[in-house]
């Protein structure tokens, strides 16, 4: 009993504190002015990967499907949210309160979205499921990269087909304009905010694996007809596990959105190739090991930075180097060559 | 296992933090010697220099853009380096990868912040250069882009752009066909994904009318199915367009051809800016070229000095002939040059004075260059310059007029 | 007349899915991995040919072989050093490795031949075919293309019903350890897989830049996510199935540009693809045909 316990705030500091202490110590090196800019326009991608790492984690480790669409769930939440953020910029309200109704909306609408394709998709099973997300990923790209949503007194005005097929009135504005997505997104991202949304989905996504809930889906996971046989029920809990993990991408997205001054769905932010390094993090990170996907996404998000000194030989490093890791952290063959090495130095201490 | 698996991780994450850590640390001392330098030895010029950061997509689907540009800095500072350099300080020059994301150009502009940069002739794509432009504006950073045509990308006061904006070119296209009765009906084909070719397109439509031209066909494709355009082109076809405007690039452009002629399809062609390249496509039949008109403000194959030296020095260099993404920021730097010169600045500023200095002076230069003769900007940070109209015949460019 | 004419380029578009399909979906039949690099195995293919042909003055066949050759050897190479060791391991790992692989071969061309797009000298020799008058008009390509595909196909079938390789593939796919106990190489017949999977994907390569002539280090990238799409779409791992599901994509790509958006063709292609999948979730002939490669 005891044991537990410690394991419990063991477990709790491991989760929490480790996220909290690196906060500290970052703010410190902020305040002494001893952090590169480089590092300081890094901070809210990491912890924006790291919520993607940990939501794409609840959906691929604990619920068990394979997702390739994550980055379409991040997408809807940074344009539903930049689209409300730019509609409520300029009036009276704080912009504290307008980044929290944005972010209300991210999340929504990408849990939103989450559901509506779980419904139908959740039926599919493996890589199958997998091609499907994927593919609703590249219709969202396609969608927003084609949709026109102008305001005016008149209201909004929304067309699929081309800029000049909305005319807009007198002080009208621009909110999504094609291809060039969302110009001039108010800044509302900082690192603190970042931390403390990391923070609330680590807590989140912790307390619903370990709820009945959670553990209802990993046994769904683990042997679905034993599970079924004892009248949970299957799809529905997938499908809310799905729809929390899209809420959460969503919640990435916002920070995402509200980073940078232009929001374009480009391949590289919001195509399949992002939806991939998402998996990457899971994947790199230990399945189902939420610490885990988070130091993935902070190693896998800093080593091309780290590496641009090698200037037309980064990208290049960067391949090799993830195909080592994955091959250092999963092959059989490499992995008791470690535990091996692992297990000589730590007798070796003990000795000592 | 997971354990371990964390731990590795946790070694490897420890060790990049170290090495972040070193590398600014390193960054700081060797900004403190610099300054000390500076300040112990304001007559000696040599130990001073001027920094110039250029930044595009050096990998990735639009890499062709980035290096083009990167490239082009690096011959113009070569020779201004070769001459003597700026008011006598010579450049040195640092290039970084955007991979045409937003996010990616932020890390990329901060790490040359972090190099010392004091002006960046970059972003090259609207996307980057939008989100750039917006962080540069805090550290009153000064930012030419040789090619970031969306008009947003000039809104920040110390952005200023060598190329056309979209609309301009749009106009200028429309303009120019109805001018020149090239003829009535129009079709249009364009990347609806991409920044440059939908305002390009949006303008061209809102000024033909009042060129008496019709847009009888007016397709898209994007840059997930870049590859077949048979479909469009049918269409283009069956609407009867005497002319097809093509406001995109050539490499996309290049298929065009080869499918129109296919199908036995032979409309005028008309492109912008973006399809100068196409003759130089290695091994690109360039008698499917015949007769396409564009507007452009360079010509890889123009006979002034400027260019033929430019584009020998740049064939010795990176084996390729430049594309007009090089020229703009060839004139980048000499428009840098020309109000460094003009503002009497010196590497020892501050950038945010540099910043302020250049704003300033950028309105009052006039250069002569690549892209065109006495260019001269406004406050706005826009050009003013004339494309020139070009056929091409016999595989090479012609002047239109 | 004009519906027919859009009918004919998806079906020219399409037999280019089809001709990628068919490797991929050998791939994944007996190695039971999605290989995200097969795409830019093909882009080598087509840089390969086009050394071959433009700077070493090979003729169009020995261009071909040596392209073929060049990207078997890289499929055996790649297998070796980055799938093999993770065969045993979770199926995800070797997804991620598979798209390290593609990440690093794209970013050696860039290095070795640059940015800049090649224009490809279509190794098609075939004139078009003019029909009513000039309306309508198959492209050499087009026809070699689809024949190619058949071929390949036809032949994929025989090689695996009729020879003893073949059912060791099929045995492979079935179950490895009880292939193992009936003395099948499985080692071997993986490699085997691989190296025909990539020897296709080159002549996928040298047709899809035959039929659309620019070369350029991402240009399999987004062929081979639409091949990949194909494949399922048509079953993943049956051979008529990745035919028919490449011909159908590419029909559909087309018809939806002319007829409905030709900006939102992308959007509807995927959204049909859902709906195939809803209805039929193993694809078009992932049922029917339980022949897995």
């Amino acid at each position: 009993m005891k044991n537990v316990q410690k394991n419990k705030i063991k477990d709790i500091f491991l989760n929490y504190g480790v996220i909290l202490i690196l906060y500290f110590v970052v703010q410190l090196f902020l305040k002494s002015g001893s952090v590169s800019s480089l590092m300081k326009g890094l901070l809210v991608p990491l912890c924006i990967y790291s919520i993607l790492a940990i939501s794409l984690n609840l959906v691929v480790g604990i619920s068990g499907e394979l997702s390739l669409g994550h980055a379409g769930f991040m997408c809807v939440g940074a344009f539903f949210s930049a689209s409300c953020s730019m509609l409520l910029k300029g009036s009276s309200l704080p912009p504290m309160l307008i980044f929290f109704i944005a972010l209300c909306i991210g999340a929504i609408s990408a849990g939103f979205f989450g559901f509506l394709i779980g419904i139908p998709v959740l039926r599919l099973k493996g890589d199958y499921l997998a091609i499907v997300t994927l593919a609703f990923g590249e219709i969202i790209k396609n969608i927003i990269n084609a949709l026109y949503f102008g305001v005016d007194k008149n209201g909004w005005h929304f067309s699929l087909k081309d800029g000049t097929a909305v005319a807009l009135g007198e002080g009208g504005k621009w909110i999504i304009k094609g291809a060039q997505g969302i110009t001039g997104t108010p800044k509302y991202s900082n690192f603190t905010v970042g931390i403390i949304l990391l923070l609330l989905s680590m807590l989140f996504i912790q307390h619903f694996i370990h709820s009945r809930t959670g553990r209802a889906v990993m046994a769904i996971r683990d042997n679905r007809i034993a599970a079924e046989s004892i009248a949970l029920p299957a799809s529905k809990l997938k499908l809310l596990c799905f729809t929390i993990s899209a809420a959460i991408a969503g919640i990435a997205g916002v920070l995402y959105a509200h980073n940078l001054s232009s929001l374009q769905a480009l391949p590289k932010n919001f195509g399949y190739n992002q939806s991939i390094m998402i998996l990457v993090f899971v994947v790199l990170g230990g399945i189902g090991n939420m610490r885990g996907s988070i130091l993935a996404a902070v190693v896998l998000t800093l080593l091309p930075e780290l590496l641009r000194s090698l200037n037309d030989y980064r990208m290049l490093i960067y391949a090799v180097v993830l195909i080592v890791m994955m091959l250092f952290t999963s092959a059989p063959g490499f992995i008791a060559f470690r535990e091996n090495i692992l297990h000589r130095l730590f007798r070796k201490e003990v000795n000592a | 296992m997971k354990k371990q698996l964390s731990m590795v991780l946790a070694a490897l994450m420890a060790a990049s933090l170290v090495a972040c850590g070193g590398a600014s640390g390193e960054k700081k001392a060797t900004e403190a010697e610099s300054k000390a330098n500076a300040e112990s030895s304001g007559a000696e010029k040599s130990g001073l220099t001027w920094k110039i950061g250029g930044q595009g997509p050096l990998t990735g689907g639009a890499a062709v853009y980035g290096n083009a540009v990167v490239n082009g800095a690096e011959i113009a500072i070569d020779e201004i380096n070769a001459n003597g350099g700026i008011n006598g300080y010579q450049i040195e020059y640092k290039k970084a990868d955007d991979e045409h994301d937003q996010e990616k150009a932020i890390n990329a502009y901060n790490s040359l912040k972090d190099w010392g940069m004091q002006f960046l002739v970059g972003p090259t794509t609207s996307a980057p250069a939008i989100a750039v432009g917006t962080e540069a504006e805090g550290d009153n950073m000064f930012l030419l882009s040789p090619s970031g045509s969306a008009v947003e990308v000039t809104a920040p006061k110390n952005v200023f752009r060598v190329c056309f904006s979209d609309p301009a070119q749009g106009t200028k296209s429309a303009e120019y066909i109805g001018s020149h009765n090239l003829g009535k009906k129009i079709g249009i084909i364009y990347d609806s994904s991409d920044v440059y070719s939908s305002g390009i397109h949006d303008s061209f439509v809102a000024e033909a009318p009042k060129q008496g031209l019709e847009v009888v066909a007016d397709e898209q494709f994007t840059a997930d199915s870049n590859k077949d355009f048979s479909t469009q082109l049918q269409k283009m076809k069956d609407s009867g367009a005497e002319l097809v405007f093509l406001p995109f690039y050539y490499s996309e452009a290049a298929l065009v051809l080869t499918q129109a002629n296919t199908m036995g399809f032979k409309p005028t062609f008309f492109g912008c800016d973006g399809m100068d390249g196409i003759l130089n496509v290695e091994n690109f039949d360039v008698s499917l070229a015949e007769g396409l008109m564009l507007l452009t403000p360079f010509a890889a194959d123009a006979k002034d000095d400027l260019t033929v030296n430019f584009v020998k020095n740049y064939k010795e260099k990176y084996k390729e002939t430049p594309i007009q993404f090089a020229a703009d920021a060839y004139d980048a730097v000499y428009a840098i040059k020309a109000a460094v010169e003009k503002a009497g600045l010196t590497p020892d500023q501050s950038v945010s004075d540099l910043g302020t200095a250049m704003e300033k002076a950028m309105t009052e230069i006039s250069l002569d260059g690549l892209t065109g003769t006495g260019m001269k900007w406004n406050e706005a940070g826009d050009v003013d310059k004339e494309p020139k109209a070009v056929i091409i015949k016999d595989g090479a460019y012609v002047s239109a007029e | 007349m004009s519906f027919i004419s859009y009918l004919l380029n998806g079906i020219s578009l399409g037999s280019v899915y089809a001709i990628i399909a068919l490797g991929y979906t050998m791939v994944y039949g007996i190695a039971k991995m999605l290989n995200f690099a097969h795409g830019d195995i093909l882009m080598v293919g087509g840089y390969a040919a086009f050394l071959a042909f433009n700077q070493m003055g090979l003729g169009i066949p020995l261009s071909i072989l040596f392209s073929m050759a060049i990207c078997t050897a890289l499929g055996v190479l790649v297998e070796r050093v980055a799938y093999k060791p993770l065969r045993s391991a979770n199926s995800l790992a070797v997804l991620i490795t598979a798209i390290g692989v593609s990440y690093l071969l794209q970013n050696l061309a860039l290095l070795l031949f640059g940015a800049n797009p090649k224009s490809f000298q279509s190794f098609v020799k075939l004139p078009a075919l003019k029909l009513a008058g000039g309306q309508l008009v198959i492209s050499g390509e087009t026809m070699v293309t689809i024949l190619v595909g058949i071929l390949v196909a036809v032949v994929l079938l025989l090689f695996i019903h009729k020879t003893r390789a073949g059912q060791a593939m099929l045995a492979v796919s079935e179950d490895k350890g009880a292939a193992t106990l009936m003395g099948v190489n499985v080692n071997g017949t993986i490699a085997l897989t691989f190296a025909i999977g990539s020897a296709l994907a080159s002549v996928a390569g040298i047709l899809l830049c035959s039929a659309y002539p620019t070369l350029t280090p991402t240009t399999g990238a987004m062929p081979g996510i639409k091949a990949f799409v194909a494949a399922v779409l048509g079953g993943i791992g049956s051979i008529p199935g990745a035919f028919i599901g490449g011909i159908l994509l590419g029909v559909l790509e087309n018809l939806s540009k002319a007829y409905i958006s030709s900006k939102l063709s992308d959007a509807i292609v995927f959204s049909v693809l859902i709906i195939v999948l809803l209805i039929k979730p193993s694809g078009i002939l992932g049922k029917k045909i339980m022949e897995k490669v």
